[in-house]
């Protein structure tokens, strides 16, 4: 066996244990000295994603990935830790890569003047560790022991800059969300593991029957995960720490709260994919209703923002709602053969593509907010005005990043929207139309903070701003051309990237004889 | 009936905590509703696996004629409350020490208070 394969064999485990282990030793590492820290984290996580992207291809290849702990083969019944590693999995686990990657980078010049950073970069990568841990594991509890991991690594993050009272609470604000969602998290397990014995999510998947005890365990495990992914009416947690943590930190924030999402598809998908048409269209009806109302509210919300991270928070709220109501809206269709054929994939296709294009746009925006902050210490949009003239770049950057958010044509956002607008008008006209307007805001909020922080005059207190370091600069610089790729070249990404994943979360039943290979449900 | 006492205990372990957390106005007795509702979620997860007359399952020291596996309460919930447990203790930990910082900001633990930039 060659060194490829018995990587490929057990990447699903390295992919968290590199990112844990580096955490663990980054303490020890930054004694030598602040370069080779930073040279450290940055390599640690290259491995990482070069790992993903090599599980990655082989999962798009159509194999799906279990990884055994404590055993060689799986035994029935299953009481082992299983990971497993589909294509929807995957492809959250690129997105996480490409954020903390960016993010890493962006941090080397952002964060350098501040001290504790031995600690930041070890949360940083125990973040990694967690978020990784949530997209790849196939076991209820442990993503439960993952998603904590994940609370607490991102609220010690965001209570990073201690001497800002409002980021302390920011952080409280979230680590109370954030543990009462795992709770409840919790408690629906036990709820599942009273009734079936199993808390393997495909041995789960494969024995449930939508008794009422179930109907109570989906409510806790959407509504606690939705909460965490920010989905009014339960988002005011997202703008507080979104718009108080570091910029370097909110990026991976993003991820992190991708996650989240990943668990709502999984659990509706998967978890309850086998009763769906025992509930033909409720679930997705509710689903696509939170999305049009985190729509509507979000950007409502962001036009009214006079602080640059807080209203790009906001529309950050708005992004996911998108995402809701693509995939939602392939829900309400998943048990219609026909209609799901015709329009059901064609949203779910957009919803997803839409997921790695709000990370994208949404991190480029936060990390121009971010170079903003850099260079003018100021974060209220009031007091700024004129910075095109010292920071073109940042300038360039964010004029990409409105168009992408915005959904303007040669970015990445319209190719996932346009799916989104066409499959949804054929639902109901009206989701459309509010998914169009909610876009149409989008634009005009942020042309409006492009006109009150990069045009108008050049103000005498910001005569000596210069343009951001080389780092933050070419941190910006791989999302912005990641954007522009993506936009240019959406049916390539969609066939080998989207599609995958979207029919992994479709063909739930390929997942689910993975581990027991005598399931016979599913279409 | 009184089988089903614990899991009432349960569910009123977690309607007290979540009052705590929604109505109290301090800071303190809100961290003490999250950690009332972890106590009620470690209770229903330890009575899932709760036989009656059953013991530990440790089988070094299994009384005289305990019937394997009938006789011994169901190990997997208990590793699960204890893992939970921890994480508990974690995030407890955490919470107070951003309520020290969010006390030296303020000066006040009353959430009304706080939130205004020095």
């Amino acid at each position: 066996m060659n060194f490829v394969d018995f990587l490929l064999q057990h990447s699903p485990a390295l992919i968290v244990a590199i990112p844990l282990l580096g955490a663990f030793l980054t303490p020890l590492v930054s004694r030598i000295n602040n370069k080779v820290r930073n040279i450290f984290v940055i390599i640690i996580l290259l491995i990482t994603t070069s790992i993903v992207l090599l599980l990655a291809l082989d999962v798009f290849a159509g194999n799906i990935h279990t990884y055994i702990f404590g055993a060689k083969d799986l035994t029935l019944p299953v009481v082992r830790i299983l990971f497993e590693v589909d294509a929807m999995s995957a492809f959250m686990a690129i997105i996480g890569s490409i954020l903390l990657l960016v993010s890493v980078i962006y941090s080397w010049s952002f964060i350098e003047e501040n001290s504790g950073l031995d600690k930041y970069y070890t949360l940083v990568l125990l973040l990694a560790a967690g978020m990784f841990g949530m997209m790849l594991t196939g076991d209820m509890f442990n993503f439960f022991v993952f998603l904590e991991i994940t609370s607490i690594a991102s609220c010690a993050l965001i209570a990073f800059w201690t001497n800002k009272g409002k980021a302390v609470e920011a952080a409280f604000k979230y680590i109370v969300i954030s543990s009462l969602a795992a709770l409840f998290v919790l408690f629906a397990i036990a709820l599942l593991y009273g009734q079936y014995n199993a808390l393997n999510i495909a041995v789960l998947g494969s024995v449930i029957q939508f008794s009422y005890l179930d109907k109570i365990a989906l409510v806790l495990l959407v509504a606690a995960l939705a909460m965490k992914a920010g989905i009014v009416p339960m988002h005011m947690w997202l703008p507080d720490a979104y718009g108080r943590a570091p910029a370097s930190v909110t990026i991976i924030l993003v991820g992190a709260t991708q996650a989240s999402l990943y668990g709502v598809f999984r659990v509706c998908f998967t978890l309850y994919g086998n009763t769906i048409n025992l509930s033909p269209t409720s679930i997705g009806w509710i689903i696509v209703l939170l999305g049009v109302i985190t729509m509507l509210i979000g950007v409502s919300m962001a036009l009214i923002q006079s602080d640059f991270k807080r209203l790009i928070a906001f529309s950050a709220v708005a992004e996911i709602g998108f995402i809701f109501l693509g995939i939602g809206t392939g829900l309400t269709l998943f048990a219609n053969n026909q209609m799901f054929g015709l329009i059901g994939s064609t949203a779910m296709s957009g919803g997803i593509f839409h997921i790695i294009n709000d990370s994208l746009d949404v991190g480029l925006l936060f990390l121009v907010a971010g170079a903003v902050y850099y260079a003018t210490k100021e974060t209220s949009l009031d007091k700024m005005g004129g910075l095109a003239r010292n920071m073109k770049y940042t300038t360039i950057f964010f004029i990409i990043g409105l168009l992408a958010i915005s959904g303007i044509p040669p970015m990445n956002g319209f190719a996932s929207k346009l799916l989104i607008y066409e499959s949804t008008f054929q639902l109901n006209p009206i989701l459309a139309i509010v998914a169009i307007l909610s876009s149409i805001m989008l634009l005009a909020v942020f042309v409006k903070v492009f006109h009150s922080v990069f045009l108008g005059p050049a103000q005498p207190k910001f005569k000596d701003v210069k343009e951001v370091p080389k780092t933050m600069l070419f941190a910006m610089g791989i999302i912005a051309s990641i954007i522009i790729i993506f936009g240019l070249f959406p049916d390539l990404v969609i066939n080998n990237i989207v599609e995958p994943a979207v029919n992994a979360l479709i063909n739930y039943s390929e997942y689910i004889r993975q581990v027991i290979p005598t399931f016979t449900g599913g279409f | 009936m009184i089988f089903n006492f614990p899991f009432i205990a349960v569910i009123a372990l977690i309607l007290i905590g979540l009052y705590a957390i929604i109505f109290r106005k301090n800071l303190i007795k809100m961290v003490i509703g999250i950690t009332i509702i972890q106590s009620g979620v470690n209770l229903f997860l330890i009575t899932l696996g709760y036989r009656e007359g059953a013991v530990a399952p440790i089988f070094t020291s299994l009384p005289s004629g305990t019937e394997i596996p009938q006789g011994m309460v169901f190990p997997i919930p208990q590793a699960l409350t204890l893992t939970s447990i921890v994480i508990g203790v974690a995030v407890l930990a955490l919470m107070l020490s951003l309520i020290i910082h969010i006390y030296r900001h303020y000066g006040t633990l009353d959430v009304r208070k706080i939130g205004g930039e020095k």
